[in-house]
């Protein structure tokens, strides 16, 4: 039996539209399973104090602490260079041998795995440089790591900037650099963030990388040599040793909560950008 | 600062070979490579060989590609093609937020729902090949999403239009057309899905069973060459921790291969311009 055209494409898109289905349950279920069972548990005693008993009891304060550490500081360090990188490509330089090497290594280093990031960091920041397991490595090991996001996209922003700004930025007398940094960048700036925000999620989430340069302590740090246990590798601990489920359910939640904020974010930033830029 | 990037790279090359090349030599690369011994531990014989892995984490891969192609391909067409653009706005940045959910996320739902569900269902311990590619398949969904519909919006409107004003239908459009012009960018974006696959790690720790031997079906067993790495790199010391980096050294030269064939082929699709 041969279908018509026009039954065939019925079926097709029908099934297209099952798979689309089903991709946004399993997004919706993930995030409802983990939230359910999870924040139950969560109260203002988890979040502010320090766990007891490896994780059995207490809470997670000695985790947001560390996770924000090397968050913060893994993005302190990627944003000027992967800036600097893409003012460079885009306004600073023509298209060529040199530009393509460095696509290149961004777009390679986009690709590595995190488990390699970390081996990497783990022989060359905490041996070599002799910095030890600590949240410094970490954040090192992160910022190389989420370099090429913000990479992408600020120069998607700053190529986004209408060529007349710079023009006119040029005709009212302006050296390029005070056009690049009063006109240019200024204009870029919700895109930009939004690259970093998006980095920002991808340190959080980040887990084997973490692992194998930050440690896993449990206390309190106090500077950027100690070594911290972040949100998502205590939940990995939590989880994986079957030391409290009710409590790994929590971490999750939070976790979960905190990726949803910044992807909402991330994504308020972009369509008010989009919206500015017409 | 621009050459950040670059450096990094390069860094990260020389240290990864430094430190496992080394021991690829002294055990043999052939033993290394193709040997089924990992006893690493053994004071007397120690034996590094990682074939077990390197067949886990290439069947891993093999079921999570399989997932992940026919649901990533189809969303694509769907979002590009037939869906209505106000649902496209909803749907593009959902499946962005799939690609923020924490990894180890993804593995511990496979833990609570999938490895029971496989336990009952269809028996063995639930850990295996089938579980973790599950898990993969729905991670590298993302990746997969975003790169064909990059490909299949660059497709020149005009051949859309002129192929419906030969009278064929949307569908027959599709598949005859679209599809074949997009092709060298969605295979771009299948190599990189696959790439994320091999590359992930914490996940698949969680959910394959880490047993370290050649599966011999979907419901095996499986260590792959990244859960191997972070498994033991908390108590290995010696030449043992060198056959760890030398691991990372072939995920290293398997993740390159894949880059830089996705990277020549979206090339070809830009034709002309970058990216």
């Amino acid at each position: 039996m041969r279908l018509s055209p026009a039954a065939t494409q019925r079926a097709a898109v029908g099934l297209m539209w099952a798979l689309a289905g089903a991709t946004i349950a399993v997004l919706l279920g993930i995030i409802a399973f983990i939230l359910l069972r999870g924040l139950p548990h969560v109260s203002w005693g988890f979040l502010t104090e320090a766990p007891r008993s490896m994780g059995r009891e207490g809470g997670i304060f000695p985790m947001l602490v560390g996770t924000a550490y090397i968050t913060g500081l893994a993005v302190l360090i990627a944003a000027p260079v992967g800036l600097a990188t893409a003012v460079y490509l885009t306004e600073y330089t023509r298209e060529g041998r040199l530009t393509a090497v460095i696509r290149f290594g961004a777009d390679c280093l986009a690709g590595i795995p995190s488990i390699i990031f970390g081996l990497f960091g783990f022989v060359f920041f905490t041996i070599t440089l002799g910095m030890g397991f600590s949240i410094l490595s970490g954040a090192l090991t992160l910022a190389l790591m989420v370099l090429p996001t913000i990479i992408r996209t600020s120069e998607e922003a700053i190529r986004a900037v209408p060529r007349a700004y710079r023009e006119a930025s040029f005709g009212l007398g302006s050296t390029r650099w005070q056009m690049v940094t009063r006109v240019v960048l200024r204009s870029a700036l919700p895109g930009i963030t939004t690259g970093i925000v998006l980095a920002v999620g991808r340190s959080i989430s980040e887990t084997a990388a973490v692992m194998l340069t930050a440690g896993s302590a449990l206390g309190m740090p106090e500077g950027i040599f100690d070594s911290t246990r972040t949100l998502s590798l205590h939940f990995y601990i939590l989880a994986t040793e079957g030391i409290s489920m009710p409590r790994a359910y929590a971490t999750a939640s939070v976790l979960i909560v905190l990726i949803l904020a910044i992807n909402l974010f991330a994504y308020w930033l972009m369509r008010r950008f989009i919206a500015k830029g017409r | 600062m621009a050459f950040a990037a670059i450096a990094g790279l390069a860094l990260i090359t020389a240290f990864i070979f430094k430190e496992g090349f080394p021991l690829m030599v002294k055990a043999g690369l052939r033993d290394f490579i193709l040997s089924d011994e990992w006893r690493p531990l053994d004071r007397l014989a120690p034996r590094f060989g990682i074939f077990p892995m390197i067949v886990g984490s290439l069947a891993v891969t093999a079921g999570a590609m399989t997932i992940g192609v026919v649901f990533g391909v189809g969303v694509a067409i769907l979002l590009t093609q037939f869906c209505p653009p106000r649902l496209v706005g909803l749907l593009k940045p959902a499946i962005e937020l799939l690609a923020g959910i924490p990894s180890v996320v993804y593995g511990f739902m496979g833990l609570v729902v999938l490895v029971p569900f496989i336990r009952e269902h269809l028996g063995g311990s639930g850990l295996s090949v089938l579980a973790a590619s599950v898990v993969l398949g729905i991670m590298v969904l993302p990746t997969v999403i975003s790169i064909s519909v990059d490909a299949l919006q660059a497709v020149p409107r005009p051949y859309y239009e002129g192929s419906l004003a030969l009278g064929a239908t949307e569908w027959q459009t599709t598949h005859m057309v679209m599809l074949r012009a997009a092709r060298s960018g969605i295979v771009a974006a299948i190599i990189l899905g696959m790439g994320r696959a091999i590359g992930e790690t914490m996940a698949v720790i969680m959910v394959a069973g880490n047993t370290i031997a050649v599966p011999h079906g979907p419901l095996d067993s499986v260590r792959t060459l990244t859960s191997n790495i972070a498994i033991e790199m908390n108590y290995a010391a010696g030449d043992h921790r060198k056959a760890l980096f030398a691991t990372g050294v072939v995920l290293f030269v398997i993740i390159m291969l894949l880059n830089t064939a996705a990277l020549v082929l979206s090339r070809r699709r830009a034709g002309g311009g970058h990216r």
